[in-house]
C-alpha cells in the first residue's frame, strides 16, 4: 500500500492537518493496521520535498505550530496516474502453506494433518470476517470480502492438495531416491 | 425431548451403500438447538447423503439418527413424513418450487398441508416474502422471476412453519456471489431470530463461513475435528 498516494487522494477534497490525514485514512483504508504519526509526518515531509504538497497554513496554539497540507497540481496528477495504472498481481510463488506441505512430504511428516489443521484455521478466521462484515458498514464489507475471496483461494487449493496428497507423496518419494 | 447433555440431532456411525458404492461409511454428525453446522466436502464424498440420513428422507442402511429424544430409523414413513413436514425446514440448490403454483402459494403451501386456512396461510406467506424482500413476486410463477428471487421465495417457503432444524443442500450453488450472500444472510438470521437449527450442506468455504462451525466430509466419513 502506497501511503504517500492515499495521503495525496485525501487530501484531494480540501487541505488537512497531519491528524484529519491519520484518522481519514485509519477510518477509509486503516482495517487492522492504523498509521502511526510518524509514518504520517515524514510521509508529508517527503511529498513536501518533491512537490506534492505544499503547506497551506500554519495554526500556533499551546503545543508546537500546526500545519495544513494541501495537494498540488503535481500532486494530482501523480495520484490520477497512480490510480489509472494497473496493480501487479500477486504472484505467491512462494507461499508458506505450500512450502510447509512438501516439508512434511520430504521429511516423511504427515501432509494431510498439515493440510487438515490450515483448513480448519482458515475457516476460523473466514467465519470472523464473516460476522464482522455483517454487524459493518459498506467499507467493513469491501474489506472482509477481499480477504475472504482471498482466504478462499487459499481453501480450495488446500482441497486440491488433499485430494491429491497420495499422488503427491510418491512423487517426491521418487524424486527424492532419483536424486540420491 | 433433548436433554443439555444431548444434541437435538444426532447422526451416528452412518453407513449408506448404493449399489456398489459406499456413500457413507462411518458418517457422524451432531447439530445443537439454534446451531448452524456447514458439512462440507469435495464432489461426491457423502455430504448430502448424510444430510439426507439426519433429515430422514433417506434410511440409512445401519447407524442411528436421534432427533430430539426420537430414533427416526425406527419411524415409519408416514411419521418421518409428518416429522419433516413439521419439525424440518428444506432448502435446495434448485427445482423445488412448484412452477405452476404462483411464489405466495409456494410459500403458503407447508401451511395448507398442514391444515391452516387459505386466508391465513397466504396472509403469514405473504409476511414472510416481505421479510425476504421478494414481496413483488407474490402473484409471479417461479418461472417468471430471478433465480435470486427465486431462491429467496423457497427460503421464506423453509422458514414459513417455524421449524427447529434447517437443512439446506448447497443453497447458493445455483446463485452469482451477490445473491448468494443476500441468501446466506437472510438465512443465518432469520434461523438466529426463530432459535433454528441449519445444517447447511455447502463445497464453498465462504458459504461456510456463515456457520457456527463446520464438519468435513470425506470417502464417506467425517473427519475428527482439528482444533486451532
Amino acid at each position: 500500500m502506497s501511503i504517500g498516494h492515499a495521503l495525496l487522494a485525501l487530501l484531494e477534497a480540501g487541505p488537512r492537518h497531519g491528524y484529519d490525514l491519520k484518522r481519514a485514512y485509519d477510518i477509509h483504508l486503516g482495517a487492522d493496521r492504523p498509521l502511526h504519526y510518524g509514518q504520517v509526518y515524514s510521509t508529508l515531509s517527503r511529498l513536501l520535498r518533491n512537490g506534492l504538497v505544499e503547506v497551506a497554513g500554519l495554526e500556533s496554539g499551546d503545543g508546537p505550530d500546526r500545519k495544513r497540507y494541501a495537494i498540488t497540481d503535481a500532486g494530482i496528477t501523480d495520484v490520477e496516474s497512480w490510480l489509472a495504472g494497473p496493480e501487479r498481481p500477486e504472484v505467491y510463488l512462494q507461499n508458506v502453506l505450500y512450502a510447509k506441505v512438501v516439508l512434511a512430504l520430504l521429511s516423511g511428516r504427515d501432509a494431510q494433518r498439515v493440510l487438515d489443521t490450515q483448513r480448519a484455521e482458515h475457516l476460523k478466521h473466514m467465519r470472523e470476517l464473516t460476522k464482522r462484515k455483517s454487524d459493518g458498514d459498506l467499507v467493513d464489507q469491501l474489506i472482509c470480502d477481499h480477504a475472504l475471496f482471498h482466504l478462499e483461494a487459499d481453501l480450495r487449493w488446500l482441497e486440491l492438495t488433499a485430494a491429491r496428497i497420495d499422488q503427491l507423496r510418491e512423487q517426491v518419494r521418487t524424486t527424492t531416491e532419483g536424486g540420491k | 425431548m433433548s436433554t443439555d447433555t444431548e444434541p437435538l440431532l444426532r447422526a451416528t456411525e452412518l453407513f449408506k451403500a448404493f449399489g456398489p458404492t459406499d456413500a457413507l461409511d462411518t458418517a457422524s454428525l451432531s447439530v445443537a438447538a439454534g446451531e448452524t453446522v456447514a458439512v462440507m466436502g469435495p464432489s461426491g464424498s457423502g455430504k448430502s447423503t448424510l444430510l439426507h440420513c439426519a433429515a430422514g428422507i433417506m434410511k440409512p442402511d445401519a447407524g442411528s439418527v436421534r432427533y430430539d429424544g426420537r430414533e427416526l430409523t425406527a419411524l415409519s414413513d408416514g411419521e418421518r413424513s409428518e416429522l419433516r413436514r413439521t419439525e424440518f425446514g428444506f432448502v435446495f440448490q434448485f427445482g423445488q418450487l412448484i412452477p405452476e403454483l404462483t411464489c405466495l402459494e409456494n410459500v403458503a403451501l407447508p401451511l395448507r398441508l398442514g391444515g391452516m386456512r387459505r386466508k391465513l396461510a397466504e396472509a403469514e406467506a405473504e409476511r414472510w416474502l416481505g421479510t425476504f424482500d421478494v414481496a413483488e413476486a407474490a402473484l409471479k410463477r417461479p418461472g417468471d422471476v430471478s433465480g435470486g428471487q427465486s431462491q429467496r421465495v423457497a427460503v421464506a417457503r423453509a422458514l414459513v412453519t417455524t421449524p427447529r432444524v434447517i437443512f439446506a443442500d448447497e443453497p447458493t450453488g445455483a446463485l452469482d456471489s451477490l445473491n448468494g450472500e443476500l441468501v446466506m444472510r437472510l438465512l443465518t438470521q432469520s434461523a438466529r431470530e426463530s432459535g433454528a437449527a441449519i445444517v447447511l450442506v455447502t463445497h464453498e468455504a465462504r458459504v461456510a463461513a456463515y456457520a457456527d462451525r463446520e464438519v468435513i466430509v470425506r470417502d464417506g466419513r467425517t473427519q475428527p475435528v482439528v482444533l486451532t
